[in-house]
């Protein structure tokens, strides 16, 4: 089995309170069906990014900015981490997800850890 | 020994990539994939010196490679914990020892074509990868066709190795549903591959000539193993415009126009194939557009001179080509089969329709085409200010030469109507 995250990216101003609610919903309907097939390791719709604070540490310093490490068009909204066979699988889930419809998924291959691993 | 050794010689040229195409398959791993088979050849050198060449020596070398890279794979993780996760496939190797069939070793070359070739990769990589890894070029002769340093070359298919490997993209033929779409990238590859060989007439003619062969070889192998009309359209396209390599080109490399080639040059046997191809992918009713460009090519070939050319009928497939993938260069090539039949004039409506559209404003060929038809029409001022805003657009030298050859001639009639 391979485990991928899918970030979901998308312009956070371009849904209305009724169509975010329709997009939760049917998100939560995708996730519980992948929890049964035993797909599903963790999934989370996250704040906008104006809750975001981004630190860095540098010489022992701790810097703090309020706001996400990039300002871009598409923010990061959510996340799904799922365990399939292979990215094809990976692909097809990114696919039914609402947010694909309007943002974009990246699908990012998780990277095994040592002591995780045989 | 030495007739043993031409045997392991000749195996290796022409089974090599079955080997390696189902041990990556097996092992899901290129480098160990190669390793592995190349392990597998050197031991069979010795092994059938003494024992003779088995009478399958493809499942031989697989079965050969498979415990070599099991081999290779334990000493790995004595060395690295890290490869303990590609240690746990040591045992689906060894299971698969008994279950490899003949089909699945022919279907796994296809397999290959659909992971190189998968939409997850970079276009730009899809290609040298299919190159390296399904055809065995090396990366020095891909570079090399391609006019791209070898460094680059190379680490475009790492990229496209190391996607494959750490996305884990499937070696898989993609199911029935999920054939058209998965299809296209690998046919867009293909003519990709031949295009190059074909068009371009700088750089290696040897190696170039090879790119279009290359091409034609992986066709024939898809349309073998999956026989949808598209892959035997492409097929057909790239075998009618290979027909006319002889007739194409100066012994300079000047580009000869299909109204001006030597038509006793063109192949009649790769013609008669590529015809048979069209028409079998025709009777289907699934057209697509490699099968409607290769009708068009088809009805140039029945022509045994210029002036025979069914213009109508190859009006009649831009029209079909305009409904399936409606593109301005088909428009433009459209305009030129209908000033065939119906004059220049008509020709000329529709290119400067085109243009005024906001599209193909920087393609040179419908500045020439614009200029072509000018000419005809008698407009020599404007005709030459065509051809020269074309040859200010063109940047292949073959091309260029082309352009000035016809400025130079228009320029000369002119100066002929001036002196009357």
């Amino acid at each position: 089995m391979m485990k991928y995250m899918l970030l979901v990216y998308g312009d956070e101003n371009c849904w209305n309170e009724d169509e975010r609610k329709e997009c939760m919903l049917e998100s939560m309907t995708i996730a519980d069906e992948l929890t049964r097939q035993g797909k599903l390791i963790a999934a989370e719709p996250l704040h906008s990014v104006t809750t975001a604070t981004s630190i860095r540490v540098r010489s022992g310093q701790t810097q703090m900015t309020d706001g996400p490490f990039a300002e871009t068009t598409e923010q990061l909204g959510g996340y799904y981490v799922i365990d399939v066979d292979h990215l094809d699988e990976a692909i097809e889930i990114a696919s039914r997800l609402p947010p694909a419809k309007l943002g974009t998924i990246e699908i990012r291959p998780l990277f095994p850890k040592p002591d995780a691993a045989g | 020994m030495e007739i043993k050794a031409a045997q392991v010689d000749y195996i290796y040229r022409n089974e090599s990539r079955k080997v390696f195409a189902t041990l990556v398959r097996l092992l899901g791993d290129f480098d160990l994939a190669e390793e592995a088979m190349h392990d597998a050849f050197a031991v069979a050198v010795e092994h059938w010196a003494d024992h003779g060449v088995p009478n399958n020596p493809v499942a031989w070398l697989v079965s050969t490679a498979r415990f070599k890279a099991v081999d290779t794979i334990r000493r790995r993780r004595r060395f690295n914990d890290l490869q303990g996760e590609i240690a746990g496939r040591v045992a689906e190797i060894e299971a698969a020892n008994d279950s490899l069939a003949e089909q699945d070793i022919k279907d796994d070359r296809l397999r290959l074509i659909f992971t190189c070739c998968h939409p997850a990769i970079d276009p730009k990589v899809q290609v040298p990868l299919t190159l390296r890894e399904v055809c065995g070029m090396t990366t020095e002769e891909i570079a090399h066709a391609f006019l791209i340093p070898p460094t680059t070359m190379a680490q475009r298919i790492v990229r496209g190795k190391t996607k494959i490997r750490d996305a884990r993209v499937p070696y898989s033929i993609p199911s029935l549903t999920e054939l058209p779409d998965r299809l296209a990238p690998v046919l867009s590859v293909i003519y990709l591959i031949f295009n190059e060989g074909y068009s371009a007439s700088s750089g290696q003619s040897l190696t170039r000539t090879e790119l279009s062969d290359e091409a034609i070889r992986l066709a024939r192998l898809l349309l073998d193993l999956s026989p949808h009309p598209e892959v035997a359209g492409l097929l057909a396209l790239m075998l009618l415009h290979e027909s006319r390599r002889k007739a194409r080109s100066t012994a300079d490399g000047d580009l000869i126009l299909l109204e001006d080639q030597d038509r006793s040059l063109w192949d009649q046997t790769l013609i008669a194939e590529g015809k048979d191809l069209v028409e079998r992918s025709l009777r289907t009713r699934r057209i697509g557009k490699y099968t409607i460009q290769a009708a068009i090519s088809a009805v140039h070939a029945d022509a045994k001179q210029p002036a025979q050319t069914d213009w109508r009928q190859i009006v009649a497939f831009y029209d079909v080509l305009l409904r399936i993938e409606p593109s301005p260069v088909v428009e433009l090539n459209r305009a030129v089969a209908v000033a065939m039949c119906e004059g220049a004039e008509s020709g000329l409506s529709i290119v400067d329709q085109i243009l005024a559209s906001g599209e193909l404003q920087s393609y040179y060929l419908a500045h020439s085409a614009r200029g072509e038809f000018l000419r005809r029409l008698n407009r020599h001022g404007e005709s030459l200010a065509a051809f020269e805003q074309a040859l200010s657009l063109a940047n292949q030298e073959p091309e260029q030469r082309f352009l000035r050859n016809k400025i130079d001639s228009i320029r000369s009639l002119e100066q002929q109507e001036h002196n009357r």
